[in-house]
């Protein structure tokens, strides 16, 4: 299984993660799931980061915003298959934060690392289980 | 006609693989309580053991979360859409 997003969209969301620098950015993942459970993004919607009592190291995703993503992505026929936010200064793998907020099993969380703000790596993760099992895999991220 | 309840991605494998359901109820809380009566595999993933909409669980009446406006009670009526949402959060 794979996340499979067009090169521009990839750099789209490594660039919000530079523009936000010392901050985390944050957004949404839109697209297709397939019948063998890979995922591929047609959209990458950035979000405003709702966490301004600490914006350098924790993101949050109004759910208003959620709401009339998930409403108009329903009905362009697409869904929420991700997310995605930035790790400023810290490696683009996921902490026990990330894990602690995690909820949407069967989606895709993307970090991109970045450096003095510069996006370095950028890696996908997918949540896997319920709540009480939860738990995050590696996830090939393909863009084309 | 009854009202709306959209489902978001994570909850559809335990409401019949179903983005949109729809219920007949006079409140939110009774839209709620058709629905899992509907798909029993959803109570757990939306209320806890005290019958208590989890705290990571957004619900939505339209445009506004219910939370501000009367919780359970909130009166929906049949062109109003319901939506869930789980909260995207987390940092380093």
């Amino acid at each position: 299984m794979a996340l499979r997003i067009p090169k521009a969209l990839l750099e789209q969301l490594r660039a919000h993660g530079e523009q936000t620098y010392p901050h985390e950015c944050c957004g949404v993942l839109v697209g297709q799931f397939d019948e063998a459970g890979g995922k591929t993004v047609e959209q990458a919607i950035a979000c405003g980061n709702t966490r301004t009592d600490s914006p350098a190291n924790r993101y949050h995703i109004s759910p208003a915003e959620l709401i009339r993503i998930q409403r108009e992505s329903a009905l362009a026929g697409r869904d929420i298959v991700g997310f995605y936010h930035s790790h400023p200064d810290w490696p683009a793998k996921w902490s026990t934060t990330d894990m602690d907020e995690a909820h949407w099993t069967g989606c895709s969380y993307v970090i991109t690392s970045v450096e003095k703000g510069k996006a370095v790596l950028t890696n996908s993760f997918l949540l896997v289980g319920d709540e009480q099992s939860k738990h995050f895999e590696d996830e090939d991220l393909e863009a084309k | 006609m009854p009202i709306k309840v959209l489902i978001p991605t994570p909850l559809r494998p335990y409401a019949g693989k179903q983005s949109i359901i729809e219920v007949s109820a006079q409140t939110v809380g009774e839209a709620l309580s058709n629905l899992v009566a509907q798909h029993p595999d959803l109570r757990k993933h939306l209320f806890s053991e005290e019958g208590k909409l989890r705290s990571f669980v957004n619900v939505y009446l339209n445009d506004e979360d219910i939370r501000y406006l009367a919780k359970d009670a909130t009166p929906a009526k049949e062109t109003d859409t319901i939506t869930i949402v789980p909260s995207v959060a987390g940092g380093v």
